[in-house]
């Protein structure tokens, strides 16, 4: 239970609950903001709202069982998630995965990001106070949902890998149709860039403002964007390869402030990295099966533990998984992103004014699911 | 009769019984901005649908235009819902307050010449003075309501209401300058009704006479004032990219969160039609009223009007909003001494022109 502070005794300051049920708090995020005027004096974050019990339900089913909650912890990016969760149970139980199999989760995973880049990118937007950007990422990101629809069957919370591969193979068709997108999304791109970053109000509201350095970062854990935009070039595509990432050329964008701008920069740069792994996927896209030839029904990985970090949209996502031999994980613990990231905020939000709030959580990007599992 | 370019003649003098102009002037005027408030919604929607790659309302009627008669019909079907906590007398007047003055405001507007409901001398001051206290009315709901977001709202909306006051009403100054004609002026010049008359630079008929007599708009003389006037009119209106009083993404709706039903009816309505007013004094002192070729007064001057009134909506649809500090620094630090300096130019021009 969280009890308010006492205010100090010269009683020139109050408090406001912004959120759970704030329109513009992102998900049932809570923060308890003690104001001078318009200035917070601090900032508390109370989360708990969304919280689902995944770690403690994947205790009560066996390995693939908890297959179909990975993808709703982070529903914007469900597919890395997802996939991060195989990758995990693979290696647990020395499972070798098809060539094609691999390609597709990279291209699927990167579609992925781009779509959860493009949904942050509108709302933070939102919380600038402009509404038309939202309307022109969603639009894109639709046709992203639209392409991922046709190979998984599913728009947002996806369950598409399977210890050993993946459950339907790509086609023509979605080959096509992903070229056709990523032409398309490097066209619109430089509109956006006319439209929101040449903006002077957009920069005045971004430049300086919310800044998290290295120190802060390191303090926290604060990984993904939010650490590379503090100039840490950490990418656990890059430090720790997984999957197939090794393969491809793609750069890790970096700036050196730390701030919103910087953390728009970074997440609009990202989107073009990953659209360049996609398109070094497609090119290299092997024929042959999407899943071993004779896949096991039942998993029972031997007695041991595993630590398997994937690069989320958000972050650094970590699987820590405990097993005793049986069908049954002992402890699963999710490391997410979001959580580190939304914790550096009581530290940054320090000082601001009350309208850089909403703006300095959107930049960080947090997605309340994630942070309460 | 009255001729194209005769002195004003009010509303009252040609229809012979001043309470029954009147009477009928309110009723149309309030007919008429209710209209004004359908339109611009729907517009607003339509418009921002257009920006944002969709198609706005479409099912209601054609093109979707009875929407916001359903909306109003809707809303004022509501049940009026009185929070316990508030300041009941603040509460209950506050959105009569913001509402009254806007109506009588618009009553001031020469339209087409000659057609007003009152024509007075300070016509200009009185509308300036009438937005004055809407703020009032602002302030009330927001103290009234008993709402941390809402007294919020409302303390940034009489910020940003007083501050931005002073740029505005040094533009329209500007104008005024260059209108006031205390020596007379030729009138109608180059037909059989021209005469010499005295023109009052603070009377908005005479403003447009002036444009007429002159022949160019004043526009053309003072773009620096009518930049400076088109801002400030957007944040005393509180659109984007100055709506703070109400940012949704902050304060949830500002000073009337605490309303619902035909009392936030009221908020809106008075919104709508400050859009308009300003946009009518900005057509009146810059682009000259009613004045243009072949087409009758008042097509010029309403179509002068919602001109302005797209740019307001194409704005709101393509900016992000200010921080409030930045808000009042862009203020007092750019637009008030622009506002000083122009308005020092403005009457060294006016001793020569």
């Amino acid at each position: 239970m969280v009890t308010e502070p006492t205010p100090p005794p010269d009683g020139d300051t109050y408090f406001l609950n912004m959120g759970p049920q704030h329109p513009s708090m992102h998900g049932v995020l809570r923060l308890l903001l003690e104001l001078r005027g318009e200035q917070i004096v601090s900032a508390e974050p109370i989360i708990g709202y969304a919280h689902r019990a995944h770690e403690k339900m994947a205790e009560n089913r066996n390995y693939l069982m908890f297959l179909p909650n990975t993808s709703r912890i982070d529903y914007l990016s469900g597919m890395i998630y997802n996939f991060a969760w195989c990758e995990a149970m693979e290696r647990m139980n020395g499972i070798e995965v098809p060539e094609r199999a691999l390609y597709i989760r990279t291209i699927a995973a990167e579609l992925n990001r781009i779509s959860s880049h493009l949904l942050w990118f509108g709302t933070f937007l939102l919380d600038l106070g402009g509404v038309t950007p939202f309307l022109y990422c969603f639009d894109d990101r639709e046709a992203i949902l639209d392409l991922l629809d046709t190979v998984t069957g599913s728009r947002l919370t996806y369950c598409y890998g399977r210890f050993g591969g993946v459950t339907m193979d790509v086609d023509a068709t979605f080959v096509a149709g992903t070229h056709a997108f990523l032409a398309r999304l490097r066209d619109r791109l430089p509109d956006y860039k006319r439209l929101v970053r040449d903006n002077p109000i957009f920069r005045e509201r971004c430049e300086g403002v919310g800044a998290i350095g290295p120190e802060v970062a390191f303090d926290y854990g604060v990984t993904g964007p939010c650490l590379r935009a503090a100039g840490v070039a950490y990418d656990v595509r890059r430090a720790e390869p997984y999957c197939i990432y090794d393969r491809f050329e793609f750069d890790i964008p970096t700036a050196s402030n730390g701030d919103s701008l910087d953390r728009f920069d970074v997440r609009v740069r990202e989107i073009e990295e990953s659209a360049r792994i996609i398109d070094q996927a497609l090119a290299g896209l092997p024929e042959g099966p999407i899943m071993p030839a004779k896949p096991k029904k039942r998993f029972k990985p031997a007695a041991g533990e595993l630590y398997y970090a994937v690069e989320s949209a958000r972050g650094h996502f970590g699987t820590y998984v405990v097993s005793d031999g049986s069908e049954t994980p002992v402890r699963v613990k999710l490391r997410t992103p979001s959580f580190s990231n939304l914790s550096s905020m009581p530290e940054v939000l320090r000082d601001t004014m009350i309208a850089d709030t909403i703006a300095i959580v959107g930049s960080v990007d947090v997605v309340m699911p994630e942070i309460d599992r | 009769m009255m001729t194209p370019h005769s002195a004003p003649v009010t509303f009252a003098e040609l229809l012979g019984q001043p309470w029954l102009a009147t009477l009928l002037g309110v009723g149309a005027i309030m007919g008429f901005l209710t209209l004004n408030v359908l339109f611009l919604i729907w517009a607003e929607r339509k418009v921002s649908g257009w920006i944002q790659r969709r198609m706005g309302p479409t099912e209601v009627g054609p093109f979707g235009t009875f929407q916001t008669l359903a909306d109003m019909l809707k809303l004022l079907s509501k049940q009026l819902i009185t929070p316990a906590h508030v300041d009941k007398p603040l509460y209950h007047l506050a959105p009569l307050v913001v509402f009254a003055p806007v109506v009588a405001a618009v009553s001031l507007f020469p339209f087409s010449p000659g057609v007003s409901i009152s024509e007075l001398d300070l016509g200009l001051v009185l509308v300036f003075a009438f937005a004055g206290i809407g703020v009032i009315g602002i302030f009330m709901a927001g103290w009234g309501s008993n709402n941390k977001y809402a007294l919020l709202g409302a303390m940034r909306s009489v910020a940003q209401n007083v501050s931005y006051e002073i740029p505005l009403i040094l533009s329209a100054l500007a104008v005024v300058l260059l209108a006031s004609h205390p020596e007379g002026i030729t009138l109608a010049a180059g037909t059989p009704e021209a005469h010499t008359a005295p023109l009052v630079g603070t009377s908005l008929a005479h403003i447009t006479l002036a444009q007429e007599a002159q022949g160019y708009w004043f526009v053309l003389v003072q773009p620096v004032a009518f930049v400076i006037y088109f801002i400030s009119a957007l944040a005393e209106t509180n659109r984007a990219p100055f709506d703070i009083p109400e940012a949704e993404s902050e304060l949830v709706a500002g000073f009337h969160t605490e309303y619902s039903g035909m009392r936030f009816a009221l908020f809106f309505f008075a919104e709508y039609t400050n859009m308009l007013i300003v946009c009518m004094v900005a057509t009146v002192l810059f682009l000259g009223g009613w004045d243009g070729p072949i087409l009758p007064g008042a097509v010029w001057f309403f179509g002068k009007t919602y001109a302005l009134l797209f740019a307001m909506i194409w704005i709101r649809w393509t900016w992000p909003r200010l921080r409030f500090d930045q808000l009042m620094r862009f203020c007092w630090g750019v637009l008030v001494p622009i506002a000083v300096l122009n308005l020092l130019g403005a009457a060294a021009l006016a001793q020569v022109l």
